[in-house]
């Protein structure tokens, strides 16, 4: 076979995506000495007022995108200290009125690391379980409140399964029991619509490096009316209205600015051809047998596909798919030794946890490399069940369940 | 995972994979681990009439280092009698393999399958040396 296209494929685009050419360029002309190089925080000459300009500018662009004010958006160092700010700083800010949060199990671990550090500070936290599709069943947010609960984190798209939380329904029950909302929308712009004119959210979480702008920039949308206030985490010269001082990041604003741009002006085009795309993946992933499908297949981006491979461990066929970037659930990829937490909070049983791959489109991917991949993916398949003791046990009738495992 | 040329070597091409019959009282079947886990190791291996072990197949589900941990045990008792076979450490398989520290426990489950294999082989030969009793 021809191959024209670059190996190893990228199919790893929510954990990072490249920065878009035109978002580089932009940054560079804010860095050498002919370029736009002040500090935005000078105030007694051009150059400053030129960096100024640029910051604004930028503020304007991923205001734009999710239908908030310019004035709400506040600079951060990227989703995981927007999540931190707004976590911690609500939580300060208002623990005169409760002490209670409410949270989900899927969450990213800047979410609930954070609630974690604050229950050693005396709050305390319910942590929802999803339905098996991934999605928060409103009753059982209803149930979870108390009149001491001053605020609730629910993250808009999950990272791992691109589901979409119905952030519209939750924050009209936040409004109506007066309690704080904060969304961690690090995985959504320019994949699920955003409109905070018509969704009662008060602090929402951005980034730029997962929308094709740079690593090290993200952003806290703070509401303005009715106004929600934070305790600042970092103090200092009093950037950003106070909420978070140090000197700003000229270059990486500007990046996430014309990221955010560009993802307003490109967004339905690439979602309808990224979609596409995932169709074509999943049909050819379909004629595989034993495959689960992982989280609501419709509420979901367009992007993300997450499927559990029975009878194979995630880790080998990682290794068998070499010519393709893609990340696992397994336990063997992380750190933790743990499988995915996402995963067993859907109810999946570990071992389909452990056979999970997750694969995410983005807007560089082409049909090319999708058909590449699902050749590879289905010859992988065949070879590690070959060499699978579980699968020959399917074969021959057996119920793994009712096995006796010499757990070790 | 950055692993060594040999792991690569034994999962890019895994040595003597397949299945022997269970019931046959020549083989001894060892099959350790859980998939809860994420690894489960299926070892075999076949026993001639002076107590060498003449064949070894192995199945594995399980991460990279898993799949050629069993791969070289197979590679190692054949030839062996089924004390030298037991003889053989987990550190061995984890040295060969250059292991990083967090897949040590993939060379344990190797030792394990192993000795589960044997047992499985003796335990099916003192039921055949009663069954001869009895008749």
């Amino acid at each position: 076979m021809m191959i024209s296209m670059k190996l190893p494929i990228y199919l790893d685009y929510s954990a990072t995506t490249p920065v878009d050419a035109r978002v580089a360029e932009a940054m560079m002309e804010c860095l050498t000495v002919d370029g736009n190089y002040g500090n935005p925080a000078s105030r007694s000459h051009s150059f400053g007022w030129g960096a100024e300009k640029a910051v604004e500018d930028a503020r304007k662009n991923v205001a734009a995108l999710i239908n908030a004010n310019p004035k709400e958006i506040i600079w951060t160092s990227g989703a995981t200290e927007s999540d931190n700010l707004a976590i911690k700083g609500a939580a300060h800010f208002y623990q005169k009125n409760g002490k209670h949060i409410i949270t989900c199990k899927t969450e990213h671990k800047a979410v609930l690391d954070t609630c974690r550090q604050l229950e050693r500070e005396g709050f305390e936290v319910t942590y929802l379980a999803p339905r098996s599709s991934g999605l928060i069943d409103l009753n059982d947010l209803r149930a979870a409140i108390r009149d001491d609960t001053i605020l609730m984190s629910i993250m808009h798209v999950n990272n791992e399964i691109g589901v979409i939380q119905d952030i519209k329904a939750i924050g009209e029950i936040a409004r109506e029991h007066k309690i704080v909302f904060h969304v961690d929308a690090a995985q959504s712009p320019g994949k699920a619509e955003i409109d905070l004119q018509d969704m009662n959210i008060d602090l929402m979480s951005l980034s730029a490096h997962k929308v094709y702008g740079p690593k090290g920039i993200g952003a806290l949308y703070v509401r303005r009316k009715p106004r929600v206030r934070i305790e600042a985490q970092i103090h200092g010269g009093g950037h950003e209205r106070g909420m978070r001082s140090g000197t700003l990041a000229t270059h990486q604003i500007v990046g996430m600015g014309e990221a955010f741009r560009i993802a307003k002006e490109e967004m339905a085009e690439d979602n309808e051809r990224i979609l596409m795309l995932r169709n074509r993946l999943l049909n050819g992933l379909k004629e595989i047998d034993e495959i689960y499908i992982n989280g609501d297949l419709e509420q979901r981006i367009p992007g993300n596909l997450n499927i559990s491979f029975n009878f194979i461990e995630g880790e080998s066929l990682i290794m068998a798919l070499k010519d393709i970037a893609v990340s696992s659930g397994s336990a063997c990829t992380s750190a933790s030794l743990e499988p995915s937490y996402v995963l067993r909070a859907l109810g999946r049983d570990d071992e389909l946890a452990h056979s999970s791959i997750r694969f995410t489109i983005g807007r560089f991917t082409t049909a090319e490399e999708i058909d590449y991949a699902t050749q590879l993916i289905q010859s992988a398949v065949v070879k590690l069940r070959d060499l699978s003791p579980l699968w020959e046990m399917h074969k021959e009738g057996i119920d793994l369940k009712t096995v006796e495992w010499a757990a070790h | 995972m950055a692993y060594s040329d040999k792991v690569l070597d034994h999962y890019e091409n895994p040595r003597n994979v397949g299945s022997f019959d269970k019931d046959d009282r020549s083989v001894g079947t060892g099959m350790v681990g859980a998939p809860a886990c994420g690894d489960v190791m299926k070892l075999q291996i076949k026993i001639d009439d002076g107590g060498v072990i003449e064949d070894a197949k192995f199945k594995t589900y399980g991460c990279g280092s898993a799949i050629a941990s069993s791969s070289l045990l197979t590679e190692w008792v054949k030839g062996k009698t089924l004390e030298q076979a037991s003889e053989i450490k987990n550190t061995d398989i984890a040295e060969e393999l250059a292991l990083p520290p967090v897949k040590i426990h993939c060379s344990v489950l190797a030792e394990d399958a192993i000795r589960a294999a044997i047992d499985d082989f003796k335990s099916k030969a003192e039921g055949k040396a009663v069954q001869e009793k009895i008749a």
